[in-house]
């Protein structure tokens, strides 16, 4: 599973970089009057080779791209599914990762925290895993790349009785499959 | 609005004769004793009927097997009594010609248990009682068993429900059982068991009846205590199956797309509710399962879930956040309009009838903290039970006296029991990983052994 999403996550750098390049003429000029960025660049081989013919602007969108995509939990509000502006963002970076690799598709898998009966939380984990769908969907994703589960408060990720611990359960996760 | 009219289910409903590979019921009692417990009142009264319980004769099997400890320690828990040390016995009759009232009055036992354990034949044991009224000198019973050594302790517990009955005026719940689920962190290396068990109304005699490394939840006994119908996760997420708990032969119940959930038996067996999200969002539906005809009956955006049938068949009660935040409502079985009956602090939800109707146990949240609260449906009244943070899943005994319920201690999810009057409370301490979801069985209907 980890494998398919780092794949996932290389298909849309690959993208992002290949759009990148054809509108690279309109913002270089912009660029070049303004200076130089890219020497502000630490001086990393491996970022320059990836990033060559890159506007420092341009890599810097590539690299939050690729920093959103590599979270895949979405966490809530206790008895709440509201997705706040952190969470928007990545759902969107997963949306466009999904259309732009149309061979992938996610499951979407809502969690709760311990606290309240498990019957209602079984329920406010699918609402939870639903308000991503969504977002998703609203988001240009065809209907048939995304599922949804719910695990209720079956599934904790931490153990202990503690807000912190509490916040960490209360998310979805985004499976790439 | 779509009728609520019942319509046939259309997707794979029924797999029948799915037989699950369980876990051996052994033969051997004793085999069992590891998953005992031991039971810590962790708030009692001491006005029960005072009692005086003589070790009985001849005992030669000794705890958990010793019908006169299951005896003791049942009443104790109830707490209707007051059971009497033995240090202070001045005799110890185990016939009835043995017996001097006077003995017991100086102790001010105002009842008295004596009996014996006797071999008959191989591996059979002849278990005789008499429970005395102490003042007016007369037997309030009497009665003999002939049993093998594995029934012992279901014997010690109907001489429990037989003296609870007779010096309260009602039914005992001993003779019963729970179900419940448990989850095992095993050695390093081995897999986290999921366990769905059933085990005695005291927490002995565990059997294991669905084992998984996928979660299990929410056991619901049918009304004659035959079969259990669960969620299991075992496909990946939540479907509800209905097993045989003597054979283990099971069947999927449902398996629709998105959760199946909370099955709850109607009294008459013949029906499950449940909640699935089929059609999008979390729904109460009723299952009939003969045909398999399935009528929705709530329709409402937010959550609907977590029924529980009224004894006599006609209401369902259910957890809804149509307000808001969770609350609970009661709506004709038949579906139509909800009615909410919950109006104390914004959190109350998986509530279920006491078997005479007139009350629920529920979960409320009270200060931040989820407690046991009983709401009263004749007078309105509400009582908080508990005063631990994290309680659920509270389950009547059938006689409605006790309720049994899932909490938290120093991390441990345990059973613990209050009195329905919130005046005795238990902790089950179990040797087994986090135990959660108790459910009390209704009355053992299992043939009596009385003589």
């Amino acid at each position: 599973m980890k494998s398919g999403s780092l794949l996932a996550v290389s298909f849309v750098l690959s993208f992002i970089l290949a759009g990148c390049a054809g509108e690279e003429a309109v913002k270089s000029k912009e660029d070049s009057s303004r200076g130089t960025p890219a020497e502000t660049m630490p001086a990393d081989g491996k970022g320059e080779a990836a990033g060559s013919g890159l506007s420092e602007q341009e890599k810097q969108k590539a690299q939050k791209m690729a920093d959103l995509l590599a979270q895949h939990r979405i966490h809530f509000a206790f008895d709440s599914s509201s997705i706040d502006n952190e969470s928007r963002a990545i759902i969107e970076a997963h949306a466009q990762n999904l259309k732009a690799n149309p061979q992938i598709k996610v499951a979407l898998e809502g969690n709760c925290d311990e606290r309240g009966t498990r019957e209602y939380n079984l329920a406010l984990g699918e609402r939870r895993a639903q308000a991503v769908e969504k977002l998703m969907k609203v988001l240009g994703v065809a209907a048939n790349r995304v599922s949804t589960v719910s695990f209720g408060e079956e599934k904790g990720l931490c153990a202990e009785h503690n807000e912190s611990c509490w916040r960490q359960n209360r998310r979805v996760e985004i499976v790439y499959k | 609005m779509v009728s609520g009219k019942w319509h046939q289910a259309s997707n794979g409903l029924i797999q029948t004769g799915f037989l699950l590979l369980l876990a051996a019921f052994s033969l051997l009692p004793w085999s069992e004793a590891r998953a005992v417990l031991t039971i810590e009142i962790t708030k009692g009264v001491e006005t029960g009927v005072p009692i005086a319980i003589v070790p009985f004769g001849f005992e030669v099997l000794k705890p958990p097997h010793n019908v006169s400890d299951v005896i003791q320690a049942d009443l104790t828990r109830s707490g209707r009594f007051s059971v009497l040390s033995r240090k202070d016995f001045v005799a110890t009759p185990h016939e009835d010609k043995e017996v001097v009232f006077k003995d017991w009055r100086v102790i001010k036992a105002e009842a008295l248990v004596i009996g014996s354990v006797r071999p008959a034949g191989p591996g059979k044991f002849q278990v005789q009682f008499r429970l005395y009224d102490v003042f007016k000198e007369t037997q309030l019973a009497g009665f003999r068993y002939t049993v093998s050594a594995d029934k012992l302790r279901s014997v010690a517990h109907q001489i429990s429900d037989i003296i609870h009955e007779k010096l309260t005026g009602e039914l005992g719940s001993f003779n019963t059982h729970i179900a419940y689920i448990t989850r095992e962190e095993g050695r390093k290396g081995t897999p986290v068991y999921n366990k769905l068990q059933v085990a005695d109304s005291d927490g002995y005699g565990s059997q294991t009846i669905v084992r998984s490394v996928e979660p299990l939840m929410s056991p619901a006994w049918s009304p004659d205590g035959t079969r259990l119908a669960y969620v299991s996760f075992e496909d990946r997420r939540a479907k509800v199956y209905i097993q045989n708990i003597s054979d283990g032969r099971r069947e999927m119940i449902a398996e629709f797309k998105g959760i199946n959930s909370a099955p709850a038996w109607s009294p008459d067996g013949r029906r499950l509710a449940l909640t699935l999200s089929r059609d999008g969002n979390a729904e109460i539906y009723v299952l009939r399962l003969d045909d398999r005809a399935l009528k929705r009956l709530t329709y409402d955006p937010s959550i609907d879930t977590e029924p529980s049938w009224s004894p006599d068949g006609r209401y369902l009660v259910f957890t809804s956040d149509r307000a808001g935040g969770p609350q609970i409502y009661r709506m004709s079985a038949d579906g139509g309009s909800a009615e909410r009956l919950t109006f104390e602090g914004d959190y109350n939800a998986r509530a279920s009838y006491a078997a005479d109707g007139k009350s629920l146990a529920l979960v409320s949240r009270q200060d931040g903290s989820y407690r046991i609260s009983a709401l009263r449906l004749d007078t309105g009244a509400f009582q908080v039970l508990t005063d631990t943070s994290l309680d659920e899943s509270p389950s009547f005994a059938p006689n409605g006296r006790i309720i049994i319920y899932a909490t938290e201690v120093r991390g441990h999810g345990v059973l613990a029991s209050v009195s329905a009057d919130g005046r005795v409370r238990q902790l089950y301490k179990f040797e087994e990983g986090d135990v959660r979801e108790p459910a009390w069985s209704p009355y053992n209907r299992e043939l009596q052994y009385k003589e």
